[in-house]
């Protein structure tokens, strides 16, 4: 079964050919390319990707502009009706202002953008999206961010804590996010956004194959679906 | 009519750029600040006929992420 996937793109997003590279190779099957203003997703989507980038230049707050436009309604009713939707850095960003995650990601603690690979331990081996890494597993990922620096309340932490939807959490400092936050699920489990880019790990040449096991978790989730 | 709305991080919200801000301002010798914090201006040019409801919903779903910040919204005669 053809693996239906879509790469969102908007003015100024710069990761998704990296992204929709990542799914073609993974899935087999080259996803959908489709652009911010438009209205609607293609039909029967097995996987929804919100890329890095600096959409709208980063206007108001990251994420905030994008988080507006038409396709994100669409992307929003798939998110509800159990798509799998992958946020990855400014990707996240955008589904936090969208308010499909909860917190916010601002500046990092120590201002400067920070462009390297990065040591994550994996939270949740459990979601759809991470089933393929053993739980604690340390993973290296690259970031490539200036507003990484998660944010949520103290009850909201905690309850993202208690129902297992930190998904990935860095192993070193990176950014000052709170309680070393990289990645949260949704409560539903079907919507993850994280800081680090998976798609840029997933053949030796990029210096490491560590994000590969994500996307194909996906692949193999909807393949038993 | 010009209204001004006043966004700014929330109490408890750590802000990088208004410590680097106050750390710039302590570099160029000035004493007695005590904290800086840093927050947006945003002006706007409304028809007399948009609503106090409406301004409250601008700001609440756009202009201020109520995750981490408040606004104050201020309608300026003229």
């Amino acid at each position: 079964m053809a693996f239906r996937s879509a790469v969102i793109t908007f003015p100024g997003s710069n990761c998704d050919r990296d992204m929709a590279v990542a799914l073609e190779e993974v899935s087999g099957t080259a996803p959908h390319r489709v652009w911010h203003g438009d209205a609607e997703l293609p039909a029967g989507l097995d996987f929804i990707a919100l890329p890095g980038g600096f959409s709208y230049g980063d206007y108001l707050r990251s994420g905030a502009m994008a988080a507006r436009s038409p396709i994100m309604q669409a992307v929003i009713a798939a998110a509800g009706r159990g798509v799998p939707v992958l946020g990855v850095c400014n990707g996240f960003q955008v589904l936090t202002e969208a308010g499909l995650l909860p917190g916010a990601l601002m500046r990092n603690a120590g201002i400067r953008f920070v462009c390297r690979s990065v040591a994550l331990d994996v939270a949740n081996a459990q979601s759809l999206f991470t089933s393929g890494y053993a739980a604690g597993q340390r993973i290296h990922i690259p970031v490539a961010h200036h507003d990484g620096n998660y944010f949520a309340d103290a009850a909201t932490l905690d309850r993202l804590e208690g129902e297992g939807r930190v998904a990935f959490r860095y192993a070193e400092p990176v950014n000052g996010s709170a309680r070393a936050i990289a990645g949260v699920l949704n409560e539903a489990g079907n919507v993850l956004g994280m800081m680090p880019h998976p798609e840029r790990a997933i053949d030796p040449v990029h210096g490491g194959t560590d994000g590969r096991a994500l996307f194909e978790a996906a692949v193999r989730a909807l393949a038993s679906a | 009519m010009k209204v001004r709305v006043h966004v700014s991080l929330k109490n408890g919200v750590l802000d990088p750029q208004g410590r680097a801000i106050h750390h710039a301002i302590e570099g160029l010798g000035f004493a007695g600040v005590k904290d800086v914090r840093a927050g947006r201006l945003f002006e706007l040019e409304v028809d007399d006929s948009v609503t106090d409801a409406a301004l409250e919903d601008m700001a609440g779903k756009l202009l201020a992420n109520m995750v981490i910040e408040n606004y104050r919204i201020e309608r300026v005669a003229g």
